[in-house]
């Protein structure tokens, strides 16, 4: 299949949606993006047909769910290219399996005086968990600065870098700013030094290059509500001999092997990292919504949305007063912005009254905020089914609203 | 000095002559712009109600069991609801403010504003009113 954006458009039932009387733009899909028919068609064909707990089927209908189940895990296994299947680790999403990580290998590898590296640009879900991991094993944290542009101090971030580093972890992209980190390098980077690398692909897993053995990462974690999957539902990917080596984060059901009043032994990956019963549609919903992207080819993707955004810069820069944040050298959907002596708060507001639909403030990246000197900013962003059009919309709202302002 | 309830019931009636979300808004950025600026002695750390998105400056002052209440904001839209919950409880008694039940922001469609995510320090702002008034009302101020 060609990209064929009125297909694309027309497969998203909520993009019909009027807001406030008008056709509803929606520019949030950093916060989470919205469902293609499929994906919805695959949860309620679970709940319909199939629904049951998995495995431990001795029944038919649990046969067919545990089957979906794993299924999606292939599925999510190719669209990665992990190694293994039992490599992919199901989560609530990506804030858990960064936790996972950072109690795991804490508690496997991380001892008093060693070093833990994570960047300014971290969303709050890969900055606070390493640092509540430092304070529980007296490691140290060191944080790698971003330049004005948004591009990381990769010459800070060798200096960190020691065979006391234990752990780098970086988003690929932020979703403050819209860069692209240089993961295969820094990941390289962190190898040399002998340390392990866990990526956040948050935002970048939808967007950009996917391939975890290509990036080499030993740890990769994304949510399925932000690839078009539902929400509760996370992938940790994690090298096999980095998830054998960690013990399992919680306990409980499913994750053991045998329990005695003496001692417990663990079941073997992933379920090893998986207690209790699992949330059992999220992954076939997610698989259907891989399943929806492999219908495509990525590179158009890519091409389509580095078409909306660059015009959506263009667009943009040319509104008197408005200050576009992030012009780092690689750059992803994200058009993040204040306009002078405009607040956030009040641009956000009064946009969804003409039916646009943005985030305001400091989208959980307090420290770029606090670098960049500012309270929060206004963010459009961008994904596969936005156009021209979307850009323009917004555009001329900003003008109208500008205008109510008295400006 | 009107009674809470019917200076609610006049906002109610004002806002019905809106009927277009644009049309409110405007008037509330107006009715912000049109507030008088927190005198600078005021603008301290402890009269901040912290929102996650936008901060409000709210000085409270409690005389002869009434409580008067003033406020700023860095946002128009938050600083123009502010206005509009000082119309209702400033130069009230301490008791009535305690007993208020606010019913206009869902009244006139804006109480989003209130009730989401803590956004705006609306809410907050609204609590710290209550809370001064109890103690005003208390006779411990």
């Amino acid at each position: 299949m060609t990209f064929d954006i009125k297909k694309i458009r027309s497969d998203f039932p909520i993009l019909t949606t009027f807001v406030n009387g008008k056709p509803l733009v929606y520019l949030d899909n950093a916060a989470t993006t919205q469902k293609p028919q499929p994906v919805i068609d695959a949860i309620i064909d679970y709940y319909t047909r199939y629904n049951s707990n998995i495995h431990r089927g001795t029944h038919h209908l649990s046969n067919l769910a545990t089957e979906a189940h794993e299924a999606a895990r292939k599925t999510v296994q190719m669209y990665i290219n992990a190694q293994h299947e039992h490599e992919v680790v199901f989560t609530r999403g990506t804030t858990e399996a960064i936790n996972l990580v950072a109690f795991s290998f804490g508690e496997a590898f991380v001892n008093p005086g060693d070093d833990v590296i994570v960047t300014e640009m971290d969303h709050h879900s890969n900055f606070v968990p390493w640092q509540m991991m430092c304070e529980r094993r007296g490691a140290n944290f060191h944080v790698v600065p971003f330049d004005e542009n948004g591009d990381l101090k990769l010459d800070v971030y060798q200096n960190l870098l020691s065979d006391k580093t234990r752990i780098v972890a970086f988003n690929h992209v932020s979703n403050s700013l819209g860069t692209i980190n240089p993961a295969r390098e820094m990941i390289q980077m962190a190898h040399d030094a002998g340390a392990a690398v866990l990526v956040d692909a948050a935002q970048s897993v939808q967007h950009i290059e996917h391939d975890v053995r290509a990036l080499d990462a030993d740890f990769y974690a994304f949510s399925g509500h932000k690839i078009y999957g539902p929400t509760g539902i996370g992938v940790l990917y994690g090298k096999e001999k980095w998830l054998n080596a960690m013990p399992p984060y919680q306990g409980g059901g499913e994750m053991i092997d045998l329990v005695t009043i003496e001692k417990t032994t663990y079941n073997k990956l992933p379920f090893k990292f998986e207690a209790g019963t699992p949330n059992i549609v999220g992954p076939i919903g997610l698989a259907a919504a891989i399943d929806y992207l492999n219908g495509m080819d990525f590179n158009e993707i890519v091409t389509h949305e580095d078409d909306a955004l660059n015009y959506g810069r263009e667009q943009l820069t040319q509104i008197d007063g408005l200050k576009i944040y992030g012009n780092a050298k690689h750059r992803t959907s994200i058009l993040a912005f204040n306009i002078d002596g405009v607040h956030h708060y009040d641009l956000g507001t009064l946009l969804d009254t003409h039916g646009i639909a943005v985030r305001t403030g400091h989208h959980c990246t307090q420290p770029i905020m606090q670098a960049l000197g500012i309270e929060g900013t206004v963010r459009a962003s961008l994904a596969l089914y936005n156009t021209r059009e979307d850009i323009d919309a917004l555009v001329l709202s900003i003008h109208k609203v500008l205008k109510l302002l008295g400006r | 000095m009107a009674a809470i309830k019917d200076i609610q019931a006049q906002i109610i009636e004002d806002f019905s002559f809106l009927p277009e979300w644009d049309e409110r808004y405007a008037y509330l950025i107006e009715l912000g712009q049109k507030a008088p600026p927190l005198a600078e002695a005021y603008r301290t750390e402890e009269n901040i109600v912290r929102g996650c998105q936008s901060l409000v400056w709210l000085h409270r002052e409690c005389r002869q069991g009434e409580v008067y209440l003033q406020s700023d904001s860095d946002s128009l839209i938050v600083k123009g609801l502010a206005a509009l919950l000082l119309q209702v409880f400033s130069g009230q008694p301490a008791e009535a403010v305690l007993k208020a039940d606010l019913t206009f922001f869902e009244a006139i469609g804006l109480n989003k504003h209130l009730s989401s995510q803590r956004a705006n320090g609306l809410m907050a702002m609204v609590q710290e009113i209550k809370a001064f008034a109890a103690r005003c009302a208390g006779g411990s101020i």
